[in-house]
């Protein structure tokens, strides 16, 4: 422990995909331009030219071919990391990941299992074109037999790209890209074995044995006493930024990254609403039918008692995510969750 | 006139530095020298051609060519969001618009700005997809028989065989009517051939015989992948497995893409059925521009395409010829300027859309979510103007 590096989003993935690709020699990496090129956003820069194209393996332009063969190299032992190269992209793959990776451990009764981390850039904020900016990790939290998780800094990056290739489920790995040039220190000495994640979810615990939080646990980012607010991926640096501007103004802001998406950790987000009283849910895709519905049915149902205010949620609209020049609107930014925040202070 | 002294029609065994070793006769009519050929089956196609269609083409190649130079430093100078050059494409592109009749219909992928150029699209309109306040495109399609550009790979090919099916049922295909009949064209690259609904619509099209032409531009690359991470064989062969006749031509020949494309128009007017052509041609440009070809590819590939580009060979044929006057010459540079120009002010005279625009047309009558979202939205950001604090509703 100790040994951190200042890196950025980008680097902090790649150096957790390289940890993941020395340690274990079943890791492969494939997809659309990750070789020569290193990916579009360069996440996987320099590991075809380190570890070879068997390994780090350029497939043709075809999302379902690369879910579903993957799925056979995981029956295989192999254990697969997939790039989807944009969000929107990840709909010709739906049907192998739906109706096939997700339910293969259920349909034979835990006898077959498909390790498959399937890592997808998403959120807007970038100024791209259409299908580059969406957030569909609701659909695939919605389904049943797949992981939906999403880090919020560089350090978590690092050790939940690990413990994503660790875990013994599908993993659909959401990278928001709007922070991918951030930079944060990151402690490069840990590395996350499959059977340390493997026992951490087995056993509910919030650490796994190296001290990091397991994949499925969400995380207090900054401690507050009047309001909760509730984030993943990209929303957290927003909702930290958010909560200094609430102190400024006398309100003690909390920020939870939940990190985790399916499942959610009810249990670390309760106990936080059960302390501030009051919650607000900041996400990029719609809100309607969205995470946030979920959480505020969850937040309200263990702490109806202590809220003293509705679960408010802040996050996108019943549009196709709109064309560039409009999504600052689009997006929550501080602006719409600072009047979130007022609003739930005002109850 | 096609001068009668032209050499015999040969072999063309090309293999470009990424390409694949080809068994497959290559179509060409137009040299990189500007000679032409002559081929039995397609040199008919444009007998008809004189000079001043011919020059037409040129000057189509030449008007798009400045058009996306001028797109591309918008773009560096920050007035664009993203641009996909067609750079290189100009042949394969203007040859098979040209060869289109009105009532024939193009699905586009995201390059095909020459075609849409053939179409009659203003060529500034689809800028603003780029500029970031319009998806799909600025464009009416049923006005250009001119798809929205779609850009998630091969779905539109799809779309494509599904009209050309409805064109057959409508009684368009072989009717015997040339000013009746029509036909499809769906544009798409080398990398999409790898997927699914690539292989679905060669499987729809050849079992329902459809109306449609599927005009592959092999540019060599998908992004950072040449076309050997796609197939083993020329691209042309996929057609084979499914039933669908295949024609590899020489995407960098307008007079060659304009023949091969009209004989495999006038086949599917005709109820003749589907054909896969395979453009063989290049990008010379990057992907997009937010690309760095020089991570994947030399220079000595540059270099080699150079030396084959379109526009350059049809000038030595025109040149050689005497076709191509000095006045034409002068008169074409003054018309692509004025063009640049026009586009350069058009874009920069595209503000930022009003924020309710984000609320229209999701769909087509009214729903009560979004109908709330943007009264909401609309109040909320009348308060900042009023000082008002907004009411009640998430967002
Ligand atoms: C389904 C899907 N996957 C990935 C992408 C990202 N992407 C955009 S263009 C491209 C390469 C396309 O290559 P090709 O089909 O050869 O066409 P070209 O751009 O060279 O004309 C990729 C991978 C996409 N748009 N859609």
């Amino acid at each position: 422990m100790g040994t951190t590096e200042r890196m950025t989003f980008s680097k902090a993935i790649n150096a957790g995909l390289r940890r993941t690709l020395e340690t274990d020699p079943k890791v492969i990496l494939m997809g659309e331009d990750i070789g020569t090129l290193g990916g579009v956003f360069r996440v996987t820069d320099g590991l075809q030219k380190d570890f070879g194209a068997d390994r780090v393996v350029d497939t043709p332009l075809a999302e379902s071919g690369i879910v579903g063969t993957a799925i056979g190299l995981a029956l295989r032992g192999y254990r697969p990391v997939l790039e989807i190269q944009f969000d929107g992209f990840i709909f010709p793959a739906f049907n192998q990941i739906t109706t096939q990776l997700a339910k293969l451990s259920y349909r034979s009764r835990g006898r077959l299992s498909a390790p498959v981390v399937i890592r997808v850039p998403y959120g807007g904020a970038i100024g791209a074109i259409e299908h580059h900016s969406e957030s569909p990790e609701v659909l695939f939290a919605h389904t049943a037999g797949l992981r939906v998780v999403s880090p919020a800094s560089p350090a978590d990056a690092f050790v939940m790209i690990q413990q994503a290739v660790a875990s013994p489920d599908p993993v659909l790995f959401f990278e928001p890209k709007a922070r991918y040039w951030d930079k944060g220190e990151v402690d490069v000495a840990i590395t996350v074995t499959a059977d340390a994640v493997a026992s951490a979810l087995a056993d509910g615990v919030a650490t796994d044995p190296a001290g990091v939080v397991a994949l499925d646990r969400a995380r207090v980012a900054r401690a507050g006493t009047d309001l909760t607010i509730a984030a993943y991926g990209a929303t957290v640096s927003t909702a930290l930024k958010a909560a200094e501007s609430a102190a400024a103004a006398g309100v003690s802001v909390e920020v939870v990254d939940l990190r985790s998406i399916s499942p959610l950790d009810a249990e670390t987000l309760i106990a936080s609403v059960r302390r501030t009283g009051r919650c607000v849910v900041v996400h990029e895709a719609p809100v309607f039918y969205g995470t946030g519905g979920e959480i505020a049915a969850r937040v309200t149902e263990a702490c109806f008692y202590e809220l003293e205010a509705p679960v408010l949620r802040v996050g996108g609209f019943h549009t196709p995510y709109p064309v560039n020049k409009l999504e600052a609107t689009y997006l929550p930014g501080l602006d719409r969750i600072l009047d979130a925040v007022d609003r739930a202070m005002a109850y | 006139m096609l001068c009668a002294s032209a050499p015999p029609a040969r072999r063309r065994h090309d293999v470009s530095p990424t390409g694949h070793a080809t068994d497959v006769d290559l179509v060409q009519l137009l040299t990189p020298g500007g000679q032409l050929l002559a081929h039995p089956d397609y040199t008919p196609r444009i007998a008809h051609l004189d000079a001043a269609a011919r020059r037409g083409l040129y000057r189509d190649m030449v008007l798009v060519r400045r058009f996306d130079n001028e797109a591309t430093s918008l773009q560096r100078q920050g007035e664009l969001g993203l641009w996909v050059q067609s750079l290189g494409q100009e042949a394969a592109q203007i040859g098979s618009g040209r060869a289109l009749r009105p009532n024939d219909y193009v699905f586009p992928s995201y390059r095909e700005h020459g075609v849409a150029h053939t179409r009659g699209v203003d060529l500034a309109d689809i800028l603003r997809l780029f500029r970031g306040v319009e998806h799909g495109g600025g464009w009416d399609p049923a006005e250009h028989n001119f798809h929205l550009y779609t850009l998630v790979i091969a779905a539109h090919t799809l779309h494509a065989t599904g009209y050309a099916m409805g064109l057959q049922r409508d009684g368009l295909v072989g009717s015997g009517d040339p000013e009746r009949d029509a036909a499809v064209v769906v544009y798409f690259g080398d990398g999409a051939t790898s997927q699914g609904d690539l292989n679905e619509s060669l499987v729809f099209a050849a079992v329902n015989n459809a109306p449609i032409v599927f005009f592959c531009q092999n540019n060599q690359w998908a992004i950072s992948e040449p076309t050997t991470k796609q197939a083993r064989i020329p691209l042309a062969r996929r057609g084979d497995g499914f039933g669908i006749p295949n024609v590899r031509v020489d995407g960098n020949d307008v007079l060659a893409t304009y023949a091969v494309t009209a004989q495999a128009l006038e086949r599917a007017r005709s109820g003749g059925g589907p054909t896969f052509i395979e453009a063989f041609t290049y990008r010379m440009g990057a992907h997009t521009t937010s690309d760095d070809p020089t991570r994947y590819r030399s220079a000595a590939e540059d270099e080699y395409w150079r030396q084959r580009d379109p526009i350059e060979r049809m000038r030595l044929l025109l040149e050689g010829a005497g076709e191509l006057s000095p006045a034409f010459a002068a008169e074409l540079e003054a018309d692509a300027t004025a063009l640049a120009e026009r586009v350069r002010a058009t874009v920069k005279g595209l503000g930022r859309p009003p924020t309710g625009t984000m609320f229209d047309h999701v769909y087509g009558a009214p729903h009560a979510i979004v109908d709330s979202e943007r009264a909401w939205l609309a109040e909320y950001e009348a308060s900042f103007l009023d000082g008002a604090a907004a009411e009640g509703g998430s967002h």
